[in-house]
């Protein structure tokens, strides 16, 4: 085997300046393009104000949205009232004073005596395992692990603490507002009149029956028994049917309307697909050069196809939800128009690309031309159709969601008002998780259909 | 001329009724079944609609007959901010108020204004998709990476990425950052993230592995067997889904747009809700040129790339 030298190298080079100054050249271009690309950044940067936007972003309350979505907090407000105290929590939140959680111990038990304000003399309120806050008028003592705070209270005046602050504890100015951290589980903010305390769990609170239904509460086998014999709950209904009415009403998680809307999106998706291609169809033959030979019908069906899909699926929906109100027709009119032009224009060019032979047999036994067409053309094209219309089916889903968001209906409506309240991102999980179960499913249905269609080598 | 037919033949001949009647069978069911779905999709459609279909129906052409200008140049006024004859100190035609000024007296017409910075958001996502799409599809390509786990780890990520709603991402951000366009292009950015790797991967796995081999053999490590093997190969096809993606992401920052991203999305979402009908018109016109624009220049610089088969498009969304 021949070998080279560097020095022989290095001359056949130099003899040969036009074979490597090529490569050159080429490596040149390319680090102008990078530094094109790297302006544009830089220019991009200065035009969105990136760095500006990014540093006045609210990075602390990301934190919390994104907890939001996989854990709930339950916030006990413990009131100071002369000797007493009281525990209160949101108007609609699911425990009430006469509802307490079990990690919220008061002593004295028992509803107070009549004429006295204020449910007990001392709460003790269990965070985790570890953390915990004992709570009486004058002293609040927190414990947090193997460390412990105690904390004098003088009535709406003073929060002092007994001794340094550790690390997981703040106040900004002494006397006033003490906040405790206990970390993932919660945190308190102590101040001479109340205890705000958020407790956070992991999970999703009430996610099958919410505060006001009877079956609230109860074990999994509880409500099994409630189900099978139990004693009726309400005259009117049978335990099971009142169970699913309950479900169904949830009114946190709203099953029942989020359901109804995944329906809607998966019908506008559905309808849309299945109308835009058989609309398409017809009008792809009429379309394509090798079946209809006029060129001017080719060129103004072609330009209808590209009209219909650069008038964007957004415009359309806009336009159609004005046009019908919100709701599932106006999705489903957009994807149908913006689908015709879409599969229009695939249909077409898949019809271009057909082998004549087949065409040519057909003719030669003197078939009438809808018979060329259907024995020579459609046999060749069908799987080749069926299997972009299945593709689009699924990709739709995820546009309908989107273009829901507008006004056009279905789940992306939804999703769009939990997020606008910024206090529903549990919700907000619910439904992504149900919008990606449904795409995953369909992605395969589409895919098992597509791959018995045309095998697995075509299109994919 | 009937001829007897022997017994193989008469099997064939059963053998070829029962198929021929299987597939009847399957055609009919097959009809049928989306007859059923087809009604009970638009029934449901029509019932939870806001307003009915037939109802509405009228309503839609008196839509169109609305959307007609007074005059010809009417939406030209519109789109280059031009004082209108019209301007009634509503908002309606008050259209050189979105003026964006460069100098004292050269201006960006608002509508050009919003378009630019929808264009822009969908150029810097691309090139921010383009550019992490590029470092995680290696990572996924079966002929470069031996760990299932870490292909499978990739894979199931860009996935994800993929499959998560974009107004989701969108939503979150606007929470985070306040509305603007930056909640878009991150949105957009992640979505195109998962999408181009997943081509990508696919383009990787069918790269020609030779120039690999021979790299392998003198000794290159694995960034250098992907830089000098792969790359120079499977180039031409990322740049051409690179295109393709921002004819997608121009029309997916549009749409963002509408939802609170900023941009042309924004204003054309409130000029329809408050009957600006010249505005609107205006607003559909560029958007029409811009998408048309967009989309022939990068057919025609995939054709450049790629040949013929650039014009496969709208794939891999």
């Amino acid at each position: 085997m021949a070998t080279l030298s560097a020095a022989e190298i290095d001359d056949i080079s130099a003899r040969y300046p036009e074979v490597f100054a090529g490569s050159q050249r080429k490596r040149r271009t390319g680090w102008l393009v990078g530094l094109g690309i790297a302006s544009y950044l830089v220019f991009a940067w200065w035009f969105f104000a990136v760095g500006s936007v990014l540093a006045g972003g609210n990075w602390g309350i990301a934190g919390i949205y994104l907890a939001d979505w996989v854990s709930y907090e339950i916030r006990p407000t413990v009131e100071f009232r002369g000797d007493r105290l009281d525990v209160t929590y949101a108007r609609f939140s699911t425990y009430q004073a006469d509802r307490q959680p079990d990690w919220v111990t008061l002593e004295p038990a028992g509803a107070p005596p009549p004429g006295v304000e204020g449910v007990a003399e001392r709460a003790v309120i269990g965070i985790g395992r570890d953390n915990s806050l004992d709570i009486t008028p004058r002293l609040v003592t927190v414990v947090r692990g193997n460390e412990t705070l105690v904390i004098d209270i003088v009535p709406d005046e003073r929060v002092t603490a007994r001794g340094a602050l550790p690390q997981w504890a703040e106040q900004k100015t002494p006397g006033e507002k003490l906040i405790v951290s206990f970390g993932f589980a919660g945190r308190a903010e102590i101040e001479a009149d109340e205890v705000k305390i958020r407790h956070r769990f992991f999970g999703w609170e009430n996610f099958v029956f919410d505060g006001n239904s009877p079956f609230w509460g109860k074990s999994a086998g509880e409500v099994l028994s409630l189900l099978l014999s139990g004693p009726r709950l309400k005259p009117e209904m049978s335990n099971a049917a009142l169970a699913w009415d309950n479900i169904w009403n949830n009114s946190e998680w709203q099953h029942g309307d989020v359901w109804t809307k995944l329906l809607q999106t998966i019908v506008m998706a559905f309808v849309g697909t299945v109308f835009a291609s058989a609309l398409a169809f017809p009008l792809a033959f009429v379309a394509a050069r090798n079946i209809t030979p006029n060129r001017f019908a080719n060129q103004l069906f072609k330009r209808f196809f590209d009209f219909l899909r650069s008038v964007d699926m957004l415009i359309w929906a806009l336009f159609f939800t004005r046009a019908f109100g919100p709701g599932p027709l106006a999705g489903i009119s957009a994807i149908f128009f913006t689908d015709t032009g879409t599969f229009g224009k695939l249909y077409s060019e898949a019809l271009e690309n057909i082998d004549d032979k087949q065409r040519e047999g057909i003719r030669s036994v003197g078939a009438a031309p809808s018979l060329v067409q259907r024995y020579g053309v459609v046999p060749q094209v069908l799987p080749v159709f069926l299997s972009q219309s299945l593709y689009f089916w699924e990709s739709n889903t995820r546009s309908a969601t989107i273009i829901g968001a507008v006004g056009a209906g279905g789940i992306g409506l939804k999703l769009w008002e939990a997020m606008r309240t910024n206090s529903d991102w549990e919700n907000v999980a619910y439904m992504v998780l149900l919008i990606l179960i449904v795409v995953f499913v369909f992605d395969n249905i589409s895919n098992v259909l597509r791959r018995r269609l045309i095998g697995r080598t075509v299109i994919d | 001329m009937s001829v007897t037919l022997s017994d193989t033949g008469l099997a064939v001949e059963r053998h070829w009724q029962e198929l021929a009647s299987r597939r009847r069978l399957y055609t009919i069911g097959g009809v049928l079944f989306m007859i059923v779905a087809m009604s009970a999709s638009l029934w449901f459609a029509n019932e939870s609609n806001a307003g009915k279909f037939w109802d509405r129906l009228p309503h839609v052409f008196d839509f169109i007959d609305q959307l007609m200008p007074r005059d010809g140049w009417e939406v030209w006024r519109a789109l280059f901010d031009l004082p209108s004859p019209y301007a009634d100190g509503s908002l309606k035609y008050d259209y050189p108020e979105g003026r964006v000024y460069l100098t004292s007296t050269l201006y960006v017409p608002e509508y050009i204004y919003k378009m630019l910075e929808t264009i822009n958001i969908a150029l810097v996502s691309t090139l921010v998709g383009f550019a992490l799409g590029f470092c995680l599809c290696f990572l996924a390509a079966s002929n470069l990476v031996t760990q299932r786990w870490l292909r499978f780890f990739v894979r199931r990520f860009m996935e994800i990425l993929r499959a998560f709603p974009e107004i989701v991402i969108a939503g979150f951000f606007l929470a985070v950052l306040s509305i603007g366009p930056i909640p878009a292009i991150l949105a957009v950015s992640i979505h195109t993230v998962g999408a181009l790797g997943k081509m990508f991967f696919e383009v990787v796995e069918n790269a020609d592995m030779k120039p690999d081999e021979g790299l392998r053999a003198a000794g290159a490590n694995w960034p250098e067997r992907v830089w000098f093997g792969i790359v120079p190969q499977v180039m031409p096809n990322f740049l051409s889904y690179g295109l393709l993606r921002l004819e997608i992401n121009v029309r997916a920052s549009t749409i963002i747009g509408a939802v609170g991203g900023g941009g042309i999305g924004e204003v054309l979402r409130l000029s329809i809700s408050r009957t600006h009908e010249a505005k609107t018109l205006a607003i559909i016109l560029l958007l029409l040129l811009t998408i048309i624009g967009v989309d022939q220049l990068s057919a025609w610089l995939r054709k450049k790339l790629v040949g013929e088969q650039a014009f496969a498009f709208g794939r891999g969304d």
